[in-house]
């Protein structure tokens, strides 16, 4: 039994006319009336009055606000909530060094905030390329998390064999990698924990009738890394200094990435991913480098992920609009391109009848507007792109910006009820 | 300017990125044959001019003001020790620029890059940071006298730390002293109108065309 089969009765009939929606804007089929989701992070915590702090680290307090919220505004489609937000334990449990959260390095009323640094040193591609796996446990994850502090002293494994491979596994003894272990086991513990929270808020949610807007979520080669390895300027280096070995790790990545989200995916039981992409917007590259850097392991592995069923679902961050020509080269009805800053009315000109559209309601309206310019903004994009046979599934630019206003959330449901049905 | 063969090929591979040539022509040039230290800063600067019109033309991109940054500060690193004292006054600037990211947000990516574009366009830029209580931008405002000043922020949360910040310039009666603008992932007309700030700027070449209106300096 899949997520799709958990709801019964009369939920099933309304989960089962929200999922096909969006079945129905994939397959760029006219669905009965335009599909709006619900997506946010730390909407959340405005919504419910609790703290950032809370709605990262108390899992039954934030499973229980995103519940009433869905409830209250009956989406087509939903964030799975408890996932994108309740990270707090695991994260400190990991010692997780990337990011900074509330208690750690941030207020206990402010977001999360991901820390661009060189994770990756700009001598290490050809370690990473010749092992991977390697390089992540002795060099990468130590860095990144401070549970892994000691893998350094791990194996090389590559090589290991016979009576070699016996006294080769003698590092295990050492202090430093049984003290990693064991914070390690203690972490996944805690992570297993908090996926089950997350599991058991989307399966409550299917039950009551709503679908979820993606399960699993990957990264596009060069973003993954641009944004975790070697940092925004470290990359935009190596685009000069390095690139036949950025070229290579890229083609790498794109298979590695392809295969981890289709393992990770088939676990969810969902086919729709969402891939966040960061470093396409027309202001961050030249056409030349986005063809020669971005685009073609992109590519390679949306192709990947179509070739297993899945539904790529990249969100556009910032304006794309020059990239738009570029990424119509893929099967239509394969994917979900959401959009952030890009003009919709353009994207759907250019791409209408190649992808499903989702979007964006700008972050500056839905926070700072009044419920009248929301519903005008709907409209807008109703007129303009729904009612021209667009197949658009609305939601704010990035999901609800943090700061939203309830009145214009539900500005922009009724709206859309009033529009689009 | 009046440039020499090896003048012309170091400016041309500064604009072209061709870092490994440029870098080569550089040390050549300073560690060897003894060149000006100053006229080689000069040198560098013609070619920045070439990669901010590049820029402002839609041929460069980030990518290309980061590696330009880069082999400014390299070529920098050797040639500032070697000029004499006396040859090494302030260069006449055209206007100070304070700038940091607001409280809450911790990001200095476009920020980075704005600060980048000023100093090569002439500005005397003090960068503050990152999260920068609303106090500590009044005091560095006070100490330094700027005559634009940048508010800088990526989330939506900046939006209120923004308008915060220029109400309490507002209180502390030092708001008419000086230019305000800010720029962002997300800024836009609406956010400029809501935060009370004088303009907003989507990119670093923007920025430096507001605070070359600013300061009347022909953009």
């Amino acid at each position: 039994m899949t997520i799709h089969d958990l709801a019964e009765g009369e939920a099933k009939v309304a989960y089962d006319a929200r999922r096909q929606r969006l079945l129905d804007c994939i397959a760029l089929k006219q669905p009965d009336r335009m599909p709006v989701a619900l997506y946010g992070t730390f909407w959340l915590a405005k919504y419910g009055g609790l703290t950032c702090k809370e709605l990262m680290y108390d899992y039954e307090k934030t499973a229980a606000v995103a519940a009433r919220a869905v409830e209250e505004f009956e989406p087509d489609a939903i964030a799975p909530f408890v996932q994108v937000t309740a990270a707090g334990r695991s994260l400190e449990a990991i010692g997780f060094k990337q990011l900074q959260w509330p208690g750690h390095g941030v207020g206990d009323n402010q977001p999360f905030q991901y820390l661009d640094r060189e994770y990756m040193k700009a001598d290490e591609y050809d370690d990473f390329l010749f092992d991977p796996t390697g390089y992540y446990l002795r060099t990468y994850l130590p860095r990144v998390a401070s549970a892994f502090e000691g893998f350094e002293d791990l194996p090389i494994f590559p090589g290991l064999h016979y009576f070699r491979l016996v006294a080769g596994i003698r590092p295990f003894a050492k202090p430093s990698v049984r003290a990693a272990l064991e914070k390690v086991i203690a972490a996944a513990e805690e992570v297993d924990r908090f996926v089950g929270h997350a599991v058991a808020f989307n399966e409550g949610m299917a039950k009551k009738g709503y679908p979820l807007i993606n399960g699993a979520i990957a990264v596009s080669p060069y973003d993954f890394i641009a944004d975790y390895f070697r940092g925004a300027t470290g990359m935009m280096k190596d685009l000069f200094r390095h690139k036949d070995k950025l070229l290579a790790l890229l083609d790498k990545a794109s298979e590695f990435l392809t295969r981890q989200t289709i393992a990770t995916a088939k676990i969810s039981g969902q086919e729709i991913v969402m891939i966040p992409i960061h470093w396409a917007p027309d202001a961050f590259m030249s056409g030349k480098q986005f063809e020669t850097f971005w685009w073609p392991p992109f590519r390679k592995m949306m192709m990947g992920l179509i070739d297993a069923g899945l539904v790529p679902m990249p969100l556009w961050e910032a304006d794309c609009t020059k990239r738009l020509e570029i990424i119509r080269d893929i099967p239509p009805g394969t994917c979900i391109y959401w959009f952030e800053r890009t003009d919709m009315v353009k994207a759907f000109e250019v791409l209408g009848d190649v992808v499903a559209l989702r979007g964006n309601l700008s972050p500056s309206l839905m926070t700072t507007g009044k419920p009248e310019e929301v519903d005008a903004a709907v409209r807008h994009l109703v007129d303009n792109v729904w009612a021209k046979g667009g197949k658009l599934i609305l939601d704010g630019a990035f999901g609800l910006p943090d700061e939203t206003p309830i009145e214009n959330v539900r500005a922009m449901f009724d709206a859309a009820r009033r529009y689009a049905g | 300017m009046e440039m020499n063969a090896q003048e012309q090929a170091l400016v041309k591979h500064l604009a072209d990125m061709e870092e490994d040539e440029a870098l080569d022509i550089a040390k050549r040039m300073l560690l060897e044959e003894g060149a000006d230290p100053l006229r080689v800063l000069e040198l560098c600067r013609t070619a920045m001019d070439i990669v901010g019109k590049r820029f402002e033309e839609g041929e460069y991109f980030l990518p290309e003001l980061v590696l330009a940054g880069e082999m400014l500060d390299t070529i920098g690193a050797i040639a500032k020790p070697l000029i004499k004292q006396d040859e090494s006054g302030p260069a006449k600037k055209l206007g100070k620029v304070l700038i940091g990211t607001v409280h809450g947000d911790l990001h200095d990516i476009g920020k980075n890059i704005v600060t980048f574009m000023l100093d090569i366009n002439g500005f005397e830029v003090k960068d503050i940071g990152v999260d920068v209580p609303v106090t500590t931008f009044i005091d560095e405002i006070r100490a330094y006298g700027p005559d634009v000043v940048g508010l800088s922020g990526f989330l939506t949360l900046a939006f209120d730390s923004m308008k915060e910040t220029i109400a309490a310039f507002d209180a502390a009666g030092m708001r008419n002293d000086f230019k305000i603008m800010i720029g962002g992932g997300q800024i836009d007309e609406t956010v400029r109108a809501y935060t009370g700030a004088d303009a907003f700027g989507v990119n670093a070449v923007e920025a430096v065309a507001l605070c070359k209106g600013w300061t009347g300096v022909a953009a």
